[in-house]
């Protein structure tokens, strides 16, 4: 789609899907799924819309900055960014690619969304494959990482702590 | 008439999204009171992404109040310019955290009430709540299967362990029936909280039975919360978070 100014969607999308995730740079915001449309009006004002992976996520303001910022770089002024919370971010939106550069990164990609959220204890999760080894033989030590997306585990073969980027 | 009619459900409608943002905001900033704290980092780390998850309902609640009551009201002066008796968190949510024992306790209590409760919410008719408790609902879940595996662990852990989780129920078993009884605002909602409540009490019952813990005898109910009648501990919490924002008004990052 191209208005009056030649402003196309597709550009604007180009520019911004390069950002890296503040807290995971290895990955772009479009690798994570965050970036659900890009709108422009009839007056090229650019609006941007994101949602949050988690709901207190403070990455979120550092991200509406940077796409600000890199849209400002290329000349355009008049953007915003709105964020959204419905329909709300699940892992299934990380791109393939996004899971390779995470494991290549030392972090497990998250597994396909599985049948995780029932309110049931001590569930046996589906075997998460050490970003080392390969080995599926391996063991979570916390729920909770250095980020709400991640979890704590450890290889039992390679005894490799690493992250999780714990399917949601 | 229909105009009065339609402000007085808009009035319920912001008091409601406002116990469900000062109940989130305030349990987090106890939380937050671990920092740094936990027996072990890991549980430091689980109980600040949990303050930290809360935090974030406590925002987008805030921020739907904010656009629904208009005047240039925002998140911010929600959270940091209204006095004890505005607030109207569960008085639950305000308590002390005490020990480890009874910090569990009390994020189990409220995790398993707001994960019956955002369930509800799913088939209201207002669009934004449902999109918050949709959101919220996946990490409440978690905060869930965390606490109330804390809750067996201590319960059928050491002796000490056992007894201070007994310590924990008795400390709290005054302040579990708020959750379920309807404030004004609630019955005008329509929020059943005696189907809450049921679910609620098969979840705890089943839980305790695992955790080899005896459930609360309930006989007396602290009440008032929800309209702004809280202990004397809101106001402490009160005067160390907005300290800033009253000493310096208009202070940003």
């Amino acid at each position: 789609m191209v208005n009056e100014n030649n402003i196309s969607i597709a550009t604007i999308w180009s520019i911004i899907e390069t950002i890296p995730d503040p807290e995971i740079p290895v990955i772009t915001l479009k690798d994570l799924g965050v970036i659900r449309d890009v709108k422009i009006d009839d007056d090229n004002n650019i609006e941007v819309i994101i949602t949050p992976t988690y709901i207190g996520c403070p990455a979120v303001d550092m991200m509406s900055m940077q796409i600000m910022q890199e849209l400002a770089e290329h000349g355009y002024k008049n953007t915003k960014v709105t964020k959204i919370l419905s329909p709300a971010w699940t892992t299934d939106w990380l791109s393939e690619e996004g899971k390779k550069k995470l494991k290549a990164y030392g972090i497990a990609p998250p597994n396909q969304k599985q049948i995780v959220c029932t309110p049931d204890l001590f569930q046996q999760e589906e075997a998460v494959q050490c970003p080392r080894c390969d080995s599926y033989h391996t063991k979570m030590i916390a729920r909770f990482g250095s980020t709400p997306c991640k979890a704590l585990y450890q290889c039992n073969d390679c005894k490799e702590p690493f992250d999780y980027f714990k399917c949601h | 008439m229909s105009k009065q009619h339609a402000s007085v459900t808009n009035e319920h409608k912001i008091n409601y999204i406002l116990y469900l943002a000062d109940s989130t905001l305030i349990l987090s900033h106890r939380n937050s009171e671990w920092c740094g704290h936990a027996p072990i980092i890991e549980q430091d780390i689980a109980l600040t992404n949990i303050a930290l998850d809360l935090l974030g309902q406590a925002r987008s609640f805030y921020q739907y109040a904010a656009t629904l009551i208009g005047n240039n009201v925002t998140e911010d002066s929600l959270a940091y310019l209204r006095i004890e008796n505005e607030y109207k968190n569960l008085l639950l949510t305000e308590l002390p955290n005490d020990d480890w024992a009874n910090t569990i306790l009390k994020q189990f209590y409220f995790s398993v009430y707001q994960y019956y409760l955002y369930q509800q919410l799913l088939n209201n008719s207002d669009e934004q709540i449902v999109a918050i408790a949709n959101k919220a609902i996946k990490e409440v879940v978690y905060h869930v299967r965390w606490s109330g595996e804390w809750v067996v662990r201590l319960g059928d852990g050491t002796a000490e362990s056992h007894q201070r989780m007994k310590n924990a129920i008795e400390n709290l078993k005054n302040y579990i029936g708020e959750m379920f009884i309807a404030a004004d605002f609630e019955t005008a909602l329509q929020i059943d909280v005696n189907n809450i409540q049921q679910q609620w009490q098969e979840k705890v019952n089943a839980t305790f039975a695992e955790a080899t813990l005896p459930l609360p005898e309930n006989i007396f109910n602290h009440t008032g919360g929800k309209n702004g009648v809280h202990t004397e501990y809101l106001g402490y919490i009160l005067t160390e978070m907005q300290y800033l924002q009253r000493t310096y008004p208009n202070a940003v990052w």
